[in-house]
């Protein structure tokens, strides 16, 4: 990673050639390495080192943009004269908000410089264990381990500088037997609380616990989740309607709902840019300072996160929540979620159902309602019948289309462990835990 | 740019390579949008960059940087070396890549119109004018639009001598109206969904699909969603599919099931496995006798249409099912060497800093020889479903469900009333099983996904899919409570 100065001066390179115009700069530095694994070998081992600068070009009221990966000044000049160009093609944007006012910014923290550079040797290690202990039981190891550095500043001609770096850490393991499997992950933005060996066992345990499974109905279940299905609960809530354009279309799960008891008193789910439990980001993609933003509290939806386009629409102010401008037209969204722990252990949810189904992973969940968030999706990975309290026999895979709205407020139990885990791809972090439901709708079987 | 790759190679090779390929690739995209008559993105990136690829000491290794240098050159071959050795502290079996791959040439996209070439405003004005067309229809909350222009410069090399240069363009575009009431969120998309139709061609097949003439029609459907009949749940009926929905259907049943890393467990912990194991392999009934099925990177406009490979290998065509017997795989040159074949051209990287992986080409439902009027005619009793709006199925490639944005109902061989929220589910080759129909040429068009999602670290592919409107015989429709 750069250092703050040089990242400063960077940008400034880039408004100076933007001359009379305002302007805005972001730049992304990136520089991250990961380790594959499947059928208890490494497969696939990568490195990659980028930087790339985006500029918003305004004149009169109109709004161009260019991106380049190019740091030269002659890269820099042909970004900038695209952006131009852009901005002289365009009408005047009726929904530019204006460039982002200067602003504090807290120190986040977040960026470990053992994980920045963490070898691959030790990656490697890692992963070897993990294949070593999956064949002494016969079984396939398959997953990945990541660790990484990203540096983000933000620079207009308003004269804002922000700048943060922030490492982050993950490893995923998915276990395979003839007709079972199990998976375990964890993240941290420190690779040394990344507890490799342990989450190896507990795929272990999952496809051990999971072999012969038998076929069972769809229909309602009682299910109690790993925080792994949780994470994808709290997941497409963000994506469908978190953000304060999807509320603003009427396509939101929010929508006629604000201020009202939708979900579980027991549910309490909120961003904080600014928690080191996550994956933490002093401001967004605009210069704007994060704020905490309660969503959800004793169950009461309180209300979306805003940029400052959406702010303005909705006579609000920015909560720090703009995308990068290759996502800004999807709208803000959450970074950094916490749903609020309870107070029983994984073991308890499991004991407290006289009969349901205790599930370890969800795959492959989609969009089929966006008022109610209705999602049809899989379960992958382990799932069990849980009879009496107990574990009774594993079973085969499940779909379900089931409004996540309605299951959250059918949520009887949270669990008391929460885990940090990123999404694939989005790189949004979540801190979830367990959960009991009360009931949940499967709509079909697998072989 | 030659000088850089032989660097990285002739590192390599000097190391103690067993193999090592470098790809050096120059993208330039441009994306515009249209909102409710406001431009609200016009950008132009660029991204620049090389990978170096090395099989050393039995393991791979994969470096990249965005800084075009020799002495970067250097450092990430290197470092790919190094990755390399890490690997190898956890072997698998002897890799082994069958024969050697020395392609040579220059491929080009053909075009008529390069699209960078035209004014931003000429761009612009097409999307204004579907902008306008739509805003004509009362009722409608959000009026999208957008374009996408890509041109992409990629050069290949490796120890074996190959050397190849390709110029892929592509094209893409898209128009959506969403109308809000009633309880519900109704979307139509022309000339398909999530964003935009997308083809290897220049500015020529945006003008075709004719987005200003189609756009008033998709705003005036989208509201009359907003009140049409729910489309009937749990019964077992007949389905028409149109196209672009056939398409999807190709792409999530049998594109990603045929991909050979994902039958080897490759992909086992992220985008899972396939039911397609290779004891099936010329002996299993994937569909009825209507369906045929082929890769095929040579057909014009696909998404998966090029030269040559990311491992160099030459575009081909490969049968996948004939007459409803599986055939073929899509096959790197390990995976194809362990199946004791020879690649036939799947490896594609989704840029300069990822490898290659084994992704769809154009793999397309072979055109039948009904008309789509004859072929509805010839309904007693059905629905009609165009335009995806859902998609989910499992790690196997086995349980689906899709949805789509609008449905018609099929009475004595005659299309019906419009239905809403249309949804059918089924498990793959039994749903292939109960195809007896598929359209002909005339209604055959190659679609593309530009949205294909693989990979750890993530890829994003472009593939292609031809297509027809195909009839499917009692599937299971609807989910919905």
């Amino acid at each position: 990673m750069m250092e703050k100065q040089e990242a400063q001066d960077l940008c400034q390179q880039v408004l100076r050639r933007c001359r009379q115009a305002q302007a805005e700069v972001l730049l992304v530095a990136e520089d991250n390495h990961l380790t594959r694994f499947a059928n208890n070998t490494i497969h696939q081992n990568v490195a990659e080192k980028n930087l790339s600068l985006t500029v918003r070009y305004i004149l009169d009221g109109k709004v161009g943009s260019a991106a380049t990966n190019r740091s030269d000044a002659d890269g820099i000049d042909q970004a900038v004269e695209m952006a131009r160009q852009n901005a002289l093609a365009s009408p005047p944007d009726l929904n530019f908000p204006g460039l982002a006012e200067p602003a504090v910014y807290v120190e986040a923290g977040g960026y470990d410089d053992r994980t920045a550079a963490y070898p691959a040797d030790e990656r490697a290690d890692a992963v070897g264990v993990v294949c070593r202990l999956a064949a002494e039981k016969s079984l396939n190891a398959s997953g990945a381990f990541s660790t990484g550095a990203r540096q983000v500043a933000v620079a207009n001609t308003a004269g804002v500088f922000a700048c943060h770096a922030g490492t982050v850490a993950d490893f995923q393991v998915t276990v395979m037997g003839n007709d079972s499997s199990g998976r375990a992950q964890a993240s941290a933005w420190r690779a040394g609380e990344i507890p490799s060996e342990a989450l190896g066992r507990e795929a272990i345990r999952k496809a051990d616990l999971g072999k012969s499974p038998r076929l069972v109905d769809p229909g309602e279940y009682a299910v109690v989740f790993d925080p792994y299905v949780t994470q994808d609960l709290v997941a497409m809530l963000n994506y469908h309607g978190m953000g304060a354009q999807a509320v603003l279309d009427g396509r939101s799960w929010m929508n006629d709902r604000i201020g009202q008891q939708v979900m579980s008193p027991l549910v309490n789910l909120w961003d904080d840019g600014g928690d080191t439990r996550g994956l933490p980001a002093p401001f967004d993609y605009e210069g704007v300072p994060k704020k905490k933003v309660e969503i959800v509290r004793d169950g009461v939806v309180l209300g979306p996160v805003y940029d400052r386009a959406t702010a303005r629409k909705a006579g609000a102010s920015s909560t720090g929540h703009a995308m990068p401008p290759n996502q800004r037209m999807f709208g803000p969204a959450a970074g950094n979620l916490f749903l609020a722990p309870g107070t029983a252990a994984t073991e308890e949810l499991i004991a407290s159902t006289r009969r349901g189904l205790y599930i370890t992973r969800f795959w492959y969940t989609r969009l089929v309602h966006p008022r109610d968030c209705t999602i049809t999706g899989m379960t992958r990975d382990g799932v069990f019948m849980i009879e009496n309290g107990e574990l009774a026999y594993p079973v085969k895979n499940l779909r379900f289309t089931q409004s996540y709205l309605q299951a959250l407020a059918d949520v009887e139990t949270l669990g008391s462990e929460t885990r940090l885990l990123v999404v694939e791809y989005s790189g949004m972090a979540t801190h979830v835990p367990a959960l009991k439901i009360g009931r949940f709708n499967f709509t079909g079987v697998t072989v | 740019m030659k000088e850089l790759m032989d660097r990285a190679l002739d590192f390599a090779s000097r190391r103690g390579a067993q193999y090592a390929d470098v790809r050096l690739v120059d993208n330039r995209t441009q994306t515009m949008a249209v909102r409710d008559g406001n431009v609200e993105t016009l950008n132009d990136s660029e991204s620049a960059g090389f990978g170096v690829r090395v099989l050393h000491g039995g393991g791979w290794g994969f470096a990249s940087s965005c800084e075009l240098s020799l002495a970067e050159a250097d450092r990430v071959a290197e470092l790919a070396l190094q990755l390399a050795g890490a690997s190898s502290r956890v072997p698998g079996e002897t890799v082994d890549l069958g024969p050697p791959v020395d392609s040579r040439g220059t491929y080009q996209t053909p075009i008529q119109v390069d699209p960078f070439g035209l004014p931003l405003e000429d761009k612009l004005g097409l999307l204004m004018a579907a902008d306008s067309e739509m805003a004509r229809v009362p009722g409608l909350r959000v009026r999208r639009g957008n374009l996408t222009f890509i041109r992409e410069q990629k050069w290949f090399a490796n120890t074996e001598g190959a050397f190849t240069e390709q110029t892929i363009y592509e094209t893409g575009g898209g128009i959506q109206a969403t109308a809000v009431g009633n309880g519900e969120v109704q979307s139509r998309s022309f000339p398909a969904s999530f964003g935009r139709q997308q083809v290897t061609a220049g500015w020529e097949a945006a003008l075709a699909w004719d987005l200003p003439g189609n756009a008033a029609r998709i705003a005036e459907e989208a509201v009359a969603l907003l009140t049409a009949d729910r489309c009937p749940s749990g019964i077992v009926t007949d389905i028409i599919l149109g196209g672009d929905q056939v398409a999807l259907q190709v792409h999530e049943s049998c594109g990603h099931p045929i991909e050979l890393d994902r039958v080897y467990g490759s992909e086992a912990a992220f985008a899972g496995t396939s039911f397609l194991t290779t004891e099936k392999l010329g002996v299993f009934q994937y569909g009825s006798p209507q369906v045929n099925i082929t890769a095929e990177s040579l057909r014009p406009r696909g998404l998966g249409s090029f030269g040559w490979d990311d491992e160099g290998v030459p575009a081909q065509s490969t049968p996948i099912v004939r007459d409803g017997l599986f055939m073929g795989y899509l096959m790197s040159r390990e995976t194809a060497s362990r199946l004791g074949k020879t690649s036939n051209g799947c490896m594609r990287a989704s840029g300069w800093n990822r490898i290659p992986l084994i992704r769809m080409t154009n793999v397309s439902l072979e055109a039948g020889d009904w008309e789509l009027e004859d072929l509805i005619a010839d309904t007693q009793d059905g629905i009609y479903m165009e335009t995806n709006r859902s998609w989910s199925i499992d790690d196997k490639r086995y349980n689906f469900q899709f949805g789509t944005e609008i449905g018609y109902e099929i009475k004595h061989g005659k299309r019906g009333r419009m239905l809403r929220n249309p949804t059918y589910t089924g498990i793959t080759p039994q749903f292939w099983n109960c195809c007896d129909a598929v359209c002909n040429q005339n209604h055959w068009v190659m679609w593309g996904t530009p949205n294909c999602g693989k990979g750890q670290p993530g890829q994003i592919a472009h593939t292609g899919h031809g297509a027809a409107p195909a009839r499917f015989r009692q599937v299971r429709v609807g989910v919905l409570k």
